[in-house]
């Protein structure tokens, strides 16, 4: 956008000072998107500076100093059945798992986004052939069709984000066909057509930017459901390899001490939730600021 | 004798349906000149506004061009294949529609807007493309265009964004401009103001206009001729102060005397009863027949031909010899329930 405006900026004189000024004049603050990007900055900022946080080695055993309860000297969450501190793989298992979550989401994103902006604008047979092929990915459970995906790949992140991908687009897809089933026919559309445009420039200039916002919205509670199944393989065996520290391995080691030991699961129950309700509010303010 | 800018033969716009299919424009033809205004009036549904779309390319699924040819300049684009079509016709024209707001793209500035076409499709440069763009908005009468220029459309009133569009559409330098109901969503004050800037395009830079709207006092203002459509077809067509004045088409009259009129006493305005046929079903004679005050037998069963009638004027009505005594025959029937005799 600025891209057009600067380089004649200079020819204008006075007019294009004053344009700078009167644009977005009483912003309103937008409680709900503050506190989820504060939130999840937090988080962010404790994953990155987890070195700085703890002084404790989140791989290490030392089966002598296992089960600690939280409020242990040296150990502020305890430790786990290995004698890990639970406080610095708390840390560096945000590390692993807002990079998987995250990396995870973006690939079906825009893979499904391209396919969804294709199969909603040209129509015809070509969105019969891709509903056809969305029809069948979500004929399977996600959860099962991305657990025979990494069985059949080996685990490790790599088939994670590929089995991921191969069936999270569907989703996007789906959001973004309806959208733009509904722009197409929107005045804009036909004015952009009827200037005669390239296709590609109505594409990617007057749909994407007026139906990337469901799916932007999809992505960020996408997230939270990714990191579930990210959770969900390595309960399986299939997810982020041992001994790397993941929420979701947490959990599945604490739950055999569940009536014990509450606390060994809650805490990164906790942390996934902290997690999903942060972007859960980054969602809701984009919504909100995108209504205003 | 130069051949006119627009010519349409017979234009035939179909929209499948489940288990039908509806002929919502059942032959249209009309011509539009060099630098001439011309309106297309009916009602909702009457086929006027997919004749308009059916003349870009821009049809709403599942509605389809069945038959009819389109010539530009005299010279018939509709063998082209569909890139050079496409390019054909949007280079000759292009296009503004009824609601402002819809029409302008809600996250883009809309100086943006206007540029964007010289950019893609007339290759100027970025600098070049502003200046064109703000000799547009001066143009169409906006004030402080350099400042307009960055503003996004939520943030422009009715009235201003319709001359944005107005703006777009000569964004791409056409001949004629297709206009879709551009005033209806404005109040009248504004109505009058955009109607001007249409005009003096027309004058000014001899810009075409092909103006569709349902209202007549809108058409009459912008245009200096009219064809009338109903039911998909045109039923009469000419001067509009000739038009207006007399009309050759019994739906025209009574549109006519439903409007009430300041400067006549009538007593009665009149009401056209019934509804429109329905277009999935053959019509049988003139479609305006079972809602027409002056139909004989023969209107039922023959379907009447459009047929020059004096000069430069055509009508689609078996009885239009009648026509003088219309306003008589109504008046002597008294009430309109008689008239048409339920």
């Amino acid at each position: 956008m600025s891209a057009v405006t600067t380089p004649g900026t200079g020819a204008l004189g006075p007019g294009a000072v004053d344009a700078g000024r009167t644009r977005r004049r009483g912003r309103r603050r937008n409680l709900t998107l503050i506190s989820g990007l504060v939130l999840f900055g937090l988080i962010v900022l404790c994953a990155l500076c987890a070195p700085l946080l703890t002084g404790q080695d989140p791989i290490k055993q030392n089966l002598p100093q296992a089960f600690l309860t939280p409020g242990s000297p040296g150990h502020p969450l305890g430790t786990d059945a290995f004698g890990r501190d639970v406080f610095a793989r708390l840390l560096y298992g945000a590390r692993v798992d807002l990079r998987v979550g995250v990396l995870a989401v973006v690939s079906p994103f825009i893979i499904g986004t391209i396919i969804g902006l294709v199969a909603g604008w040209f129509g015809g047979w070509v969105d019969t052939v891709i509903g056809r092929i969305v029809d069948i990915v979500v004929a399977f459970p996600f959860l099962v069709l991305v657990i025979a995906l990494v069985f059949a790949m080996g685990s490790g992140t790599l088939s994670i984000y590929v089995a991921i991908t191969l069936v999270g687009w569907v989703a996007y897809c789906r959001i973004v066909r309806g959208q733009v089933l509904v722009a197409r026919e929107q005045e804009y559309a036909l004015a952009a057509k009827a200037s005669g445009l390239p296709t590609w420039r109505i594409l990617l200039r007057h749909l994407l930017p007026n139906v990337i916002l469901q799916a932007f919205v999809y992505s960020m509670s996408d997230i939270v459901l990714t990191l579930l199944a990210i959770v969900t393989l390595g309960f399986l065996g299939l997810g982020v390899p041992p001994p790397t520290p993941d929420w979701g391995t947490m959990i599945q080691e604490g739950q055999q001490f569940i009536l014990t030991k509450w606390y060994m699961s809650t805490i990164p129950g906790l942390a996934i939730v902290v997690t999903g309700l942060a972007l859960a509010l980054i969602a809701d303010g984009i919504v909100d600021k995108a209504n205003k | 004798m130069t051949p006119p800018l627009l010519e349409v033969h017979d234009l035939r716009v179909d929209i499948p349906l489940p288990h039908a299919r509806l002929n919502a424009v059942r032959g249209v033809s009309l011509t539009v000149d060099t630098a001439e205004a011309v309106g297309l009036v009916g009602e909702s549904g009457s086929g006027k506004s997919l004749t308009l779309r059916a003349l870009l390319g821009l049809l709403p699924r599942p509605a389809r061009i069945v038959s009819g040819a389109i010539l530009i300049d005299g010279e018939d684009v509709t063998g082209l294949p569909a890139k050079q079509l496409r390019r054909r016709l949007t280079d000759t024209m292009s296009m503004i529609f009824q609601d402002s707001l819809t029409g302008l793209n809600p996250v883009m500035r809309v100086g943006d807007q206007i540029a964007e076409a010289p950019i893609r499709k007339l290759g100027k440069s970025r600098s070049e493309a502003r200046s064109i763009a703000v000799g547009l908005m001066r143009e169409v009468g906006i004030a402080d265009p350099e400042r307009r220029y960055r503003h996004y459309p939520h943030e422009l009133s009715g009235g201003m964004r319709q001359r944005i569009c107005i703006a777009i559409a000569l964004s791409t330098k056409p001949r004629l401009i297709l206009a879709d109901e551009p005033t209806t969503a404005l109040d009248v004050t504004i109505q009058a103001q955009v109607l001007g800037v249409l005009r003096q395009l027309k004058d000014e830079e001899n810009v075409g206009l092909l103006l569709v709207s349902h209202d007549l006092a809108v058409v009459s203002q912008a245009c200096t001729r009219l064809y009338v459509m109903y039911a998909g077809k045109v039923v009469e067509s000419g001067d509009v102060l000739d038009l207006v004045a007399e009309p050759r088409h019994p739906y025209t009259f009574a549109l006519l005397r439903s409007v009430p009129d300041p400067d006549a006493r009538v007593d009665r305005l009149l009401t056209i009863e019934g509804q429109p046929p329905d277009l999935t079903d053959p019509v049988s004679g003139c479609s305006f027949a079972p809602r027409c005050p002056f139909a004989e037998d023969a209107c039922r069963t023959d379907e009447p031909e459009l047929a020059a009638y004096g000069p430069q004027r055509m009508s689609a009505c078996r009885r239009v010899d009648t026509a003088p005594r219309w306003t008589a025959m109504v008046e002597q029937d008294g009430s309109q329930e008689a008239v048409n005799g339920r």
